[in-house]
């Protein structure tokens, strides 16, 4: 096996993959929103910021619309696209076992990934944006714009849902509910309602992530096969809920596949991600940044 | 009713199934003996995930353990699949235990044991893909030897059709010999209440990995047989996700923990998937995915129980309403 541990390669590697990390982090909010706070699992979040992906694709190369002026749209699309797919599948068996959730939230993903086969087929589509190869250099490093501009993004946004759920008023109803429905209920916090708004909210973020990515990244119908995985893997170690430790897990594993990908020959680099993962889930199932709950 | 009933029932299914290559035509005994690979793999893992309530999203990964050793064993040493086959259930059984017992001693379950499932068979397919000996991305083809019993192969298709149903029936008297044993009743038990099972003294941790082993080897022969009916074996065809997925599905929509679940879901969706594939492959590729996705979706709503387990609420349903009367009238004593 031919290891590469050239410099200017390492040091590429690990801008780039800072970068990448941020992208992982962008896209896995949503999914520690949904899963760490309202205990919902969805796999079909990867899904999910498939369509967001399309949704831009299709504004900025068939409406010639800025992409991040698209942010205007894909938000609050993804807002009741995520809403919409709640109260039809998700919201009627709110009480049945978790099983049973994750195996209907397997459909929905099965479902919107093969609707796009056969809408888009296969094709992986991608547009050249004017922003699309703006990039600088620092030194040997060359940094991308759009992709500095994703993780300026990811930044915000951790920033913003952190806020949000910190200081407003359907925010800590959010986290009231999670933590005690019943009581939160008797609070007068309407319960159902606010797992929609948190669902809705988490499946909006991917509408952020959709045209941030769309500049300098690609869609197809399996995109979302990978980028799913790449989120649980994300929320895992940042742990369930915790945003910090969202956007620390995205860093993680940007750098485990950047840098992975450029010492390791072939698509081998990927293994680790999958080894840092199960290791975690093993050893560490509350993530990096959690103390062990009692 | 008779206990002997169950086991007399399935060898009759065995049986009747053995008259269909008399009227069915070659394409249609193809989508039969798919129904039988893809039902003996659901039953297989109906076993850790019906019964003992751990829902595997990667048993691809055993499967691709017994297609990959019978494929390599075959082509690099000239093997016959038959000890391959024996290769096979070692190294699954051992890769079952392994896992298992890490997976299980560390008490990962519902959605951390889902993921890590699906992580390792994703792993595996990038693991696989970068070994040239097993072919790299590209897979393992078999030599196609014509009809050979010594190399588990068979010109026409009723070779491997019989095959196949000798395989179910097998699978089939298994799963229901082992209902009446006290290891199902763990498995049960583990999977009604975990908590309330340990505390009975149930070694669940032990249950489980003895679950994990024998579904994983089962798969592991199923994958076998895929390999010897395809003549190929790559990595996203037996570790990829849809693979297990479509394993999970036929055991969901037929029922879980039912000995007959697993085949009834693979006897109705199979065949409409194939033929969707036929039908729509061109235009509307992916058009039997679509389809499982809404028949996943609309159980999980209405059915959740699968199809024989709504049958079998049904039953009891009516069995308790007609017994009602007698229980008034002697106040008391149900059963």
């Amino acid at each position: 096996m031919d290891l590469n541990f050239s410099g200017a390669v390492i040091s590429q590697a690990i801008a780039s993959g800072i970068m990448l990390g941020g992208l992982f982090a962008l896209i896995s909010i949503g999914l520690t929103l949904i899963w760490g706070v309202m205990k919902i699992i969805n796999f079909a979040q990867g899904e999910f910021l498939m369509v967001g992906l399309y949704l831009a694709y299709f504004l900025v190369a068939w409406g010639h619309i800025d992409p991040y002026i698209t942010i205007l749209v894909t938000v609050p699309f993804m807002f009741f696209f995520g809403i919409g797919i709640f109260r039809v599948t998700i919201s009627p068996i709110l009480k049945d076992p978790v099983m049973n959730q994750i195996m209907l939230t397997l459909g929905v993903s099965l479902i919107l990934q093969n609707l796009a086969l056969v809408i888009f087929s296969a094709d992986v589509m991608s547009v050249r944006t004017r922003y699309s190869t703006w990039n600088f250099d620092i030194g040997p490093v060359v940094i991308s714009v759009p992709q500095l501009i994703a993780l300026f993004g990811s930044v915000i946004c951790t920033v913003a849902v952190w806020y949000y759920l910190k200081t407003t008023d359907s925010g800590r109803a959010i986290r009231a509910s999670a933590q005690n429905p019943t009581a939160a209920t008797l609070m007068g916090i309407d319960v159902p309602r606010t797992y929609l708004l948190a669902f809705g909210l988490g499946s909006a973020t991917l509408g952020l992530a959709g045209s941030l990515m769309i500049p300098f990244y690609y869609t197809s119908p399996t995109v979302g096969l990978f980028l799913g995985l790449i989120m649980f893997i994300v929320v895992v170690l940042g742990g369930m809920g915790n945003l910090m430790g969202c956007f620390v897990g995205g860093l993680v594993i940007g750098l485990a596949e950047t840098v992975g990908a450029a010492v390791f020959p072939g698509s081998l680099a990927r293994v680790f991600t999958f080894a840092i993962f199960i290791i975690f889930l093993l050893f560490r199932p509350q993530g990096i940044l959690s103390r062990r709950q009692t | 009713m008779n206990a002997r009933m169950p086991y007399i029932g399935i060898l009759v299914v065995g049986a009747l199934m053995c008259l269909l290559p008399l009227v069915l035509s070659t394409y249609y005994l193809h989508i039969a003996i798919l129904v039988l690979i893809w039902a003996f793999l659901a039953c297989a893992w109906n076993i850790l995930g019906g019964y003992a309530g751990q829902h595997s999203l990667g048993n691809g990964l055993y499967m691709g353990i017994g297609a990959y050793t019978v494929a390599y064993l075959t082509n690099r040493f000239d093997l016959t699949p038959w000890l391959g086959l024996l290769v096979a259930i070692v190294l699954s059984a051992a890769a079952a235990a392994f896992i298992g017992w890490i997976v299980f001693r560390y008490a990962l379950k519902g959605a951390y044991f889902a993921l890590v499932t699906i992580a390792l068979a994703e792993a595996a397919v990038y693991v696989v893909s970068n070994i040239p000996a097993l072919g790299g991305a590209g897979g393992i083809q078999l030599e196609y030897r014509g009809n050979s019993l010594a190399y588990m192969q068979f010109a026409g298709k009723n070779g491997y059709f019989f095959m196949g149903v000798i395989m179910l029936v097998f699978i089939l008297l298994l799963t229901q010999w082992y209902r009446g044993k006290r290891f199902f009743y763990q498995l049960i038990a583990v999977r009604e209440n975990e908590d309330a099972a340990e505390a009975l003294g149930v070694d669940t941790v032990k249950a489980k990995i003895k679950a994990n082993v024998m579904s994983g080897v089962l798969c592991a022969v199923g994958g076998v047989f895929y390999v010897q009916y395809f003549l190929y074996v790559g990595p996203r065809s037996v570790f990829g996700e849809i693979v297990s997925v479509q394993i999970l599905i036929y055991a969901i929509v037929g029922g879980l923990g039912t000995t007959w679940g697993p085949v009834v879901g693979a006897v109705l969706l199979v065949p409409l998937s194939e033929i969707a594939r036929a039908q729509l492959g061109n235009s509307f590729q992916g058009a039997h995915l679509l389809l499982y996705g809404a028949v996943m979706v609309l159980t999980m709503l209405f059915m959740p129980f699968g199809i024989v387990g709504a049958f079998q609420r049904l039953r009891q349903r009516w069995q308790h309403r007609s017994a009602t009367p007698l229980v008034d009238s002697q106040g008391g004593e149900a059963s």
